[in-house]
């Protein structure tokens, strides 16, 4: 009786010291070796109170600390098994065994994103951070900058994407572009047998009446901007420039278009699998998507019949950065891994996976021969990689803030009241 | 008559528990990717893969750490809450179970800020520890109400007769207290087990990458391509809690059992 | 003879002994652990996150401003979408709770009172069983359930009725059905266990009195498992009150949990998702202390 019990106590010392021992090792880390020290030298404990004007950007790469913890979009961190075919994680572990574990939280919209991070200080290292989170993510002093040379590959990425102002302020770079893509419409094409071509697909109650209750759209406060976007071209008497910087008159405008689609919206998607779910089942057959989501249904077996279009009003979009943590408890491995994702073989993959344009033109090369399941022929030229007049001509996420940026002063409404009207719309 | 309508009514709630289980297990045999009805092709290959995932068997590995750890320390506090409460009348004892119920009473969403807020503020970082923390907190109250339960069915004059008999505090506890405690501790374990087991709410707030079964489940729901291996995961999961519910129905039974004998 | 163990206490029987003439300290000793993680730990954040609810979070800066301030509230009283929403969550609540008790009710008396031993054992493993069922993946279920061109409407469309996708896929109503099935477990057991309780002879002396089934039912049986349905109730209508997963998942509409988990993430507004949270707080806090007065925290 008594040997069971002693044994029962030793088993509950030993699982209590199991996972003391697991949650200590981070700590530990940072507490260690001065080889650190460089790397370390932009990442502090005490966070300042906002972007300093005068840093240093992180300029070497130490010896990788173990571990790297990400927050990244799902389908950023693939290690195959996903799709077998794409793994960009295991083969970035064995040409870097000194990070030889990866973990990621998934997020579904960038606010979650900026959330995490800001909640999380020395639990994530880094961040893929679209335009309207990496800003804020900035100017909140939440990520360190680097030194440009500590990326090889930095040098081969398309131009206009090498010092953008989503990741690029006052000269300093705080990531690495990592690629971009567009809300795209997408439609089933067996209950839409004249393609739409018009966001007014969506948008007009005249044309939805006919299919209420179908129509889906972004869960997502950014996706004020859509209807912003939109009456930038129905309504130019709004005067709409920039569908994220807008003045109070705009701003209305676009809620109550918001507020006449609501009816006709039977699901704002809140997740990939949320949307490809509906358009299978037929309960969404239009609204705006992700390639990725096209990619998965067409891919299905049977594919389901739909398509996705850029229609005539142009598209929002979203152009995303890897970041480093400024409280990052593993920086090489994070440095690591931003060196990883924008060389040709891994951008390649991500590209083909995601349905995106790769930051680095040199992945076109693999692209234009991949025999992977997402492969399309041209992919390059069908993503406009290198084509600045269209990347020039997609809204992209950025967070909207009170400066409009231009002769309309500080009169532009700011995020926080985005929030606030969405949750109005919804009802 | 009232009897074969209660028979109808047991039969059509069990139906109706069931449904959502059965389109779980047909659906982990689906040979498609796609959630689409009916299904058209029926295959195994789910299991495979489910098998080979390492992120399954580390998120089952830290699923069952995390629920020892807390039904563990959810235990030792509940025990001594109830022991305390049922021996000693002091100032605030009417409140104490008011004030252990709130953390399953309260929304799970509000646990889970404040916890995030705290961890925040003093700099704590997010992990297995702080999973912990937030789970022991809202199974202290299982523990709890199980164990006082218990305590306020039997009587106390077996523990001053052993007192009077010459034994100690400790060698009271040991033989005579804790014998009887201790069917009513184990159901309250797999109880607080069964709840940390499933718990996603309050999970996804004090959790950092780690993932716990229901945190992966949330994670591959979201992907198109990850749904299959995710039935394959609540089907296993369904057959493996076969023997949990088994124990503590037993132990349940027994429960009732003395309760009959006590009235 | 007396022992030398009786004559002189040593070692632990001193302590043991000290500490049973000090009470208090015994007291003390059981409590502090607890009290400590409790106070500390959860009551600690808990009024952290109260205190949030009187901030505010400057727009610039993104930083919590840590001054009082009553504008949260002003917010939540002068939009009228908070209103209702909050409507919308109780009444559904309101509506699951009573549905579940409806539905509970049977099969728990079934259970404590008809059924023989061993179909009582196996009964109550076959509602426990689903308790351990992924909450998230039985939610999953029943949406490809209440699909368009799911089981139930391709079995609707074969004896010929179209509509069934339109009353439920993706609405408020398939929502409701799912919270009905999601909780239904919480309510069965504390029913049972409650009808279980109440001893045979009650219900043959209310007989010996002259009262046949119905009488008895509804005034011994029913005032008997009061308690714990008040119990159950707790459950489905707090569980019901604070979630956001299903909504989100099977329906298109937002619940108190939906504003609240959107502020803190998406505007970093904990201020607002605190002070909004209260709401349900207020809510259930009026809810227990109604419950505590039935007697149902003898019955959790």
């Amino acid at each position: 009786m008594s040997q069971r019990k002693g044994l029962i106590s030793a088993a509950i010392v030993a699982i209590l010291a199991a996972a003391c021992s697991s949650t200590s090792a981070s700590p530990a880390a940072s507490n260690g070796p001065a080889s650190q020290a460089p790397a370390s030298q932009a990442v502090a404990s005490e966070p300042p109170a906002s972007a300093p004007a005068s840093e240093t950007p992180v300029a070497t790469i130490g010896p990788g600390e173990g571990e790297l913890n990400l927050v990244a979009w799902a389908g950023y961190v693939e290690d195959g098994s996903n799709v077998k075919e794409y793994d960009w994680v295991h083969p970035f572990i064995a040409a870097n065994p000194d990070c030889s574990k990866v973990t990621v939280k998934t997020a579904d919209t960038s606010d979650d994103m900026y959330t995490l991070m800001a909640q999380g200080h020395g639990t994530y290292d880094g961040v893929s951070a679209s335009g309207d989170a990496s800003n804020r993510l900035i100017d909140r002093a939440e990520v360190a900058p680097i030194d440009p040379a500590v990326i090889p590959d930095f040098k081969d990425l398309t131009p206009f994407l090498q010092s953008p102002a989503n990741n690029t302020v006052n000269g300093f770079h705080y990531g690495v572009s990592h690629g971009w893509g567009g809300n795209t419409l997408m439609y089933r094409t067996d209950k839409f047998p004249t393609p739409p071509t018009s966001w007014d697909a969506v948008f007009d109650p005249a044309k939805m009446s006919a299919y209420k209750g179908k129509v889906t759209a972004y869960n997502g406060t950014i996706y004020i901007a859509d209807a912003a976007l939109y009456l930038k071209t129905h309504k130019p008497e709004l005067g709409i420039t920039d569908p994220y910087e807008l003045t109070q008159e705009q701003f209305d405008a676009a809620i109550a278009l918001l507020k006449e689609q609501r009816p006709f919206v039977g699901k704002y998607w809140i997740s990939y699998a949320d949307e490809d779910a509906n358009f299978e089942s037929g309960a969404s057959t239009i609204g705006t998507t992700w390639q990725y989501q096209t990619n998965a249904l067409k891919g299905e077996n049977p594919p389901i019949p739909v398509e996705a279009i850029v229609p005539t009003e142009g598209m929002t979009g979203w152009s995303d950065t890897w970041m480093l943590s400024r409280y990052a408890k593993h920086p090489n491995c994070m440095l690591k891994w931003m060196a990883w994702m924008v060389t040709p073989e891994t951008q390649a993959q991500v590209a083909e996976n995601f349905g995106e344009a790769p930051a680095n033109p040199k992945a076109c090369a693999i692209l234009n021969t991949s025999t992977k399941p997402y492969a399309i022929p041209n992919f390059c030229d069908a993503y406009h990689v290198t084509d600045e007049a269209f990347y020039n001509a997609i809204a992209f996420w950025k967070t909207p803030v009170r400066d409009c940026g231009d002769a309309r002063g500080n009169t532009c409404v700011p995020y926080d009241q985005w929030l606030a009207a969405y949750t109005d719309v919804k009802g | 008559m009232s009897r074969i309508l209660l028979r109808v009514a047991t039969g059509l709630t069990l139906g109706f528990l069931y449904l959502p289980l059965f389109v779980i297990g047909l659906y982990a045999f689906n040979n498609s990717r796609a959630q689409s009805w009916p299904i058209q092709e029926y295959s195994l290959k789910w299991f495979g893969e489910a098998a080979a995932s390492t992120s399954v068997r580390d998120a089952f590995v830290l699923s069952v750490t995390v629920g020892l750890e807390a039904t563990l320390l959810a235990l030792l506090l509940g025990s001594l809450v109830s022991l305390a409460v049922h021996r000693f009348r002091f100032f605030g004892r009417g409140a104490l179970s008011l004030a252990l119920v709130l953390p399953i009473a309260l929304p799970g969403i509000i646990t889970g800020m404040a916890l995030n807020a705290s961890f925040h503020n003093f700099g704590v970082p997010f992990g297995t520890l702080t999973i912990i923390v937030g789970h022991a907190t809202f199974c202290v109250v299982v523990v709890y109400n199980n164990v006082i339960a218990r305590l306020r069915r039997s009587s106390k004059s077996i523990e001053e007769a052993s007192m009077d008999l010459g034994a100690d505090t400790w060698q009271t506890f040991r033989h005579v207290t804790f014998p009887v405690l201790r069917t009513a501790i184990v159901a309250a374990a797999l109880l607080a087990f069964a709840l940390s087991f499933d718990e996603i709410i309050v999970t996804t707030f004090t959790a950092g990458t780690q993932e716990t079964i229901p945190i992966w489940i949330l994670n591959h729901l979201r992907l198109p391509n990850q749904r299959p291996i995710v039935n394959v995961v609540a089907l296993g999961l369904i057959l493996l809690s076969v023997i949990p519910v088994y124990f503590a129905q037993r132990l349940s039974s027994d429960t009732s059992g003395a309760a009959a004998i006590n009235r | 003879m007396t022992t030398p163990e009786l004559a002189r206490p040593r070692g632990n029987r001193r302590i043991f002994g000290w500490l049973h003439r000090h009470p208090r300290v015994k007291l003390g000793a059981l409590l502090v652990v607890p009290a400590g993680w409790f106070g500390v730990i959860y009551f600690g954040s808990l009024a952290l996150l109260f205190a949030y609810a009187f901030w505010s979070l400057d727009p610039q800066t993104g930083e919590v401003v840590k001054q009082f301030t009553l504008a949260n509230f002003q917010r939540i009283l002068e939009k009228p979408v908070y209103g209702t929403i909050v409507i919308r969550t109780v009444a559904v609540a309101a509506i699951v709770t009573v549905v579940d008790a409806l539905i509970a009710f049977p099969i728990a008396y079934y259970m404590a009172r008809v059924a023989s031993p061993r179909r009582r054992a196996l009964l109550f493993m076959s509602i426990l069983l689903p308790l351990w069922a992924s909450y998230l993946v039985k939610t999953y279920a029943w949406r490809i359930l209440l699909a368009p061109n799911g089981p139930f409407d391709w079995g609707f469309k074969l004896f010929g009725f179209d509509g069934f996708s339109d009353i439920f896929g993706i609405s408020d109503l398939s929502m409701t059905v799912v919270f009905i099935y999601i909780w239904l477990p919480y309510m069965i057991l504390p029913i049972y266990a409650g009808l279980e309780r109440i001893p045979n002879s009650y219900l043959e002396a209310s007989a010996d009195l002259g009262a046949k089934g119905g009488p008895t039912f509804r005034r011994v049986v029913l005032p008997l498992a009061m308690p714990a349905l008040v119990a159950g109730s707790i459950f489905t209508f707090s569980l019901t009150l604070g979630d956001y997963i299903i909504p989100a998942l099977v329906s298109n509409t937002q619940f108190i949990g939906n504003v609240v988990f959107a502020s803190q993430g998406v505007a970093g507004d904990i201020p607002f998702a605190a002070a909004y949270s209260l709401v349900p707080v207020g809510i259930m806090a009026i809810y227990l202390l109604v419950a505590r007065h039935f007697g149902a925290f003898d019955e959790l």
